[in-house]
């Protein structure tokens, strides 16, 4: 499929297949059409041309609404209801179905994000800027979704918060037996949390390797150069150890 | 004078009234801006248009915004038919709703535009529909600001409410007209300080709303809802118990001669078992239509007023023949009926100092020619493009040598200092008596004549026993008799209400 705004495409002629139960990473820079293609996974952006298959079936099949309750969507704008207290958001998505949270669930939710069930009650703006996106994330798996998708989810994070949230977003995807999509420009996020990793460069996958053939020098010239940034920090940072030694 | 608390507190019906007005406008003016705004907020070209109407509409006058409803809603009479009401409430209602419109869309387009993207971003993410997401975010969102500007809204319509005076609308712009004519500070003072009051209740009630939902605290806004809707309803209970289809409502332009004779024909209405409402300082354009279109049953016109004005003559034909053809006009034409002429006339006229007319030995403009290219003449600032003058100038070929504008209050003051020798003065007006003024005759009748008259709607044309109780002021008040009474209200000292001047002419004319 392809997308594109003008003259300018962001997502040139893509094609990609991602199996249930997988943990896919979307890797590239800047204007790469990574967060383009994620979108049009729950329509909030449209393909200019080809279509999106979900479960079986075409995404347009479907109001885009009705769709989108049942893809859990992270992103690093978190856009959490100013107005509405934290239980109310995280009850959001099953109270647009006419369903409604009990307490319990609301509780049990917050505790796998590792927040108290107290916070419940609390207004988004009385929380720092790691508990907005734990909360971020429960009112995506509040809907028990079938596919997470995620856009930058921690790009806004201190790297400690960044760092704890990943593994606990890696530990729920096993644990809940998620489908999950992560759009990121960080490589070494990429290689620790997903199973499969696409990157992309002006609007093509360019790599679709795992990790370990990632790091064993597969994947081609841009692949690598993305690879090759975390590597040499750890690499000069090890040197360091050795200087101190 | 009356006492000031009592005028204050006899303002209740005004207040209901304007009340009425003010909240029917701004929620006219809410129920427009709203759907706008959103509609707005989801098409650019929308946005700018609607913002443009409004931002021109505001930069009409208010005075003159209310004005043109007139000849809009006469207009539209093709379409609705001649119940239409062209004066009153429905385009004091329009003119302020339209006038409202501005702050409330503009609060609302712009709270939507200044909406965290990433929270409508999120509203789509998790499976809102448009409808939902408006419900559920964007409204709560931008209900402060909303409120604000429907603050802002309400603080304007109420002050410009009192302007729906002039086209027939009671208000608390009532007594602020009839104070300023009068120059009966006490009843401007009372009318200001009812309507600023009001504003600044309503401002602080409103306030409390916004800050309550600012701040999503239900008991806050809560209650100044409970409160502002207290206010709406007491209003409209006082009302309705005022109102009554048998009230006869009796105009009054914009100046002393006009209050004093209709509290004279209210207060005989009264005394016939009638029900007598006034509408106080309505623009001079608006009586004669009101009458015609029966919004308003009784109002005093002059007969070179309706002439020029309504039956569009330039000509003058006489003092006899121009009361004949008007009468005829009236009562074939509009179906009002013409009781009569009351006696005197207010007319354009040429006046001086009784000792300096005596020393030069004139009476009439016709002694004048001979001395005026020696004298100076002075007149309000418009007077001397009027066709009033040009016809005299030429009809006595006068040469002055000599012409002064001055504002009308000072023109008695430049003859009594000798600044001017002859001046244009009404003729009814006090200070022709208080002054010691002589008004030179007119023997070739340049200057049309301006015989106050007494006109009656068509719904009232036929009640006789209307007709009965007025019929005795019929020729009953001569010109000294009126000056003295204007000159009761108009001066600074001492100065009588128009109801207590109306009293004294009573009895001066012998009812």
């Amino acid at each position: 499929m392809s997308r594109s705004y003008g003259d300018v495409v962001a997502v040139d002629s893509v094609t990609c297949e991602i199996a249930q139960g997988s943990f896919v990473a979307l890797v590239g820079a800047s204007g790469s059409g990574k967060s383009t293609l994620l979108k049009m996974v729950n329509m909030l952006e449209v393909p200019s041309s080809g279509r999106v298959l979900f479960a079986g079936g075409d995404v347009t099949q479907q109001p885009p609404a009705k769709l989108r309750r049942r893809i859990g969507y992270v992103f690093q704008g978190i856009g959490l209801f100013p107005h509405l207290r934290v239980g109310e958001n995280i009850a959001i998505g099953p109270r647009l179905s006419g369903e409604g949270l009990p307490e319990a669930r609301i509780a049990e939710l917050l505790e796998l994000v590792e927040l108290e069930p107290d916070m419940a009650s609390r207004m988004p703006d009385e929380l720092s800027g790691g508990q907005r996106q734990r909360v971020g994330v429960a009112r995506a798996l509040a809907i028990e979704p079938e596919l997470l998708l995620m856009d930058e989810p921690f790009g806004a994070l201190d790297p400690i918060t960044r760092d704890a949230l990943g593994e606990k977003v890696r530990e729920l995807h096993e644990k809940l037996g998620l489908t999950t999509i992560m759009v990121t420009h960080d490589m070494a996020e990429a290689l620790l949390l997903a199973d499969r990793v696409l990157v992309m460069d002006t609007g093509e996958i360019v790599a679709d390797e795992t990790p370990e053939a990632l790091l064993v020098g597969q994947g081609g010239e841009i692949a690598q150069g993305l690879v090759a940034v975390p590597r040499q920090q750890a690499e000069r940072l090890a040197a360091m150890e050795g200087r101190l030694a | 004078m009356d006492g000031f608390a009592d005028i204050l507190f006899g303002l209740g019906d005004k207040l209901a009234a304007h009340v009425i007005l003010a909240a029917s406008a701004i929620g006219l003016g809410i129920a427009v801006a709203l759907p706008l705004a959103v509609w707005a907020s989801r098409s650019q070209p929308v946005a700018r248009v609607a913002l443009g109407f409004a931002s021109l509409v505001q930069t009409i006058p208010a005075l003159a915004l209310l004005a043109l409803f007139f000849p809009i809603l006469l207009s539209l009479r093709a379409v609705f038919g001649q119940g239409l009401p062209t004066l009153g409430f429905l385009p004091a209602l329009l003119a302020l709703a339209l006038y409202a419109l501005l702050p409330i869309l503009r609060n609302a387009v712009t709270a939507q535009a200044n909406l965290d993207p990433g929270v409508l971003e999120a509203a789509d993410g998790v499976g809102m529909t448009s409808w939902q997401k408006l419900r559920l975010v964007e409204a709560p969102l931008s209900a402060p600001f909303i409120m604000a500007g429907i603050r802002t809204a309400s603080v304007w319509t109420i002050g410009a409410a009192t302007l729906s005076t002039t086209i027939g609308q009671p208000s608390l712009g009532d007594p602020i007209f009839a104070g300023l004519q009068t120059q009966n500070w006490a009843l401007v003072l009372a009318g200001c300080l009812a309507s600023a009051g009001l504003a600044l209740i309503v401002d602080a009630l409103l306030g409390l709303i916004e800050r309550g939902l600012a701040r999503r605290s239900k008991i806050k806004w809560g209650a100044g809802m409970v409160a502002v809707a207290l206010g709406i309803f007491g209003a409209l209970a006082y009302q309705s118990g005022g109102e009554d289809d048998d009230t006869i409502v009796i105009a009054s332009k914009q100046f002393s001669e006009q209050y004093i004779l209709a509290q004279l024909i209210g207060s005989r209405l009264e005394d016939a078992g009638y029900r007598v409402e006034y509408r106080d300082g309505l623009g001079s354009a608006v009586v004669h239509n009101a009458v015609v279109s029966s919004n308003i049953d009784i109002a005093i016109d002059y007969t070179g007023t309706i002439w020029a004005n309504q039956l569009k003559r330039t000509d003058n034909p006489g003092r006899e023949e121009m009361y004949r053809v008007i009468k005829q006009w009236e009562e074939g034409e509009n179906g009002v009926r013409v009781l009569g002429r009351l006696g005197f006339e207010n007319a354009y006229a040429f006046a001086m100092r009784e000792d300096r007319a005596r020393d030069l030995n004139l009476t009439s403009l016709e002694d004048l020619v001979a001395v005026a290219p020696q004298l100076t003449v002075g007149g309000d600032p418009e007077f001397f493009e009027r066709p009033e003058w040009i016809g005299v100038r030429d009809a006595y070929g006068l040469r002055f040598a000599q012409q002064r504008n001055f504002s009308p209050t000072f023109m008695y003051n430049a003859l009594t200092s000798g600044e001017a020798d002859v001046i244009s003065a009404y003729t009814s007006d006090g200070r022709i008596a208080a002054d010691r003024l002589v008004v030179l005759e007119d023997p070739r009748e340049a200057l049309p004549s301006y015989d106050a008259m007494v006109l009656i709607s068509p719904r009232r044309a036929d009640d006789e026993n209307l007709v009965a109780a007025l019929e005795p002021l019929v020729g009953a008040i001569d010109v000294n008799a009126m000056r003295d009474a204007n000159f009761a209200v108009d001066r600074s000292e001492n100065k009588l209400s128009p109801k207590k001047a109306a009293e004294q002419l009573a009895e001066v004319i012998g009812l």
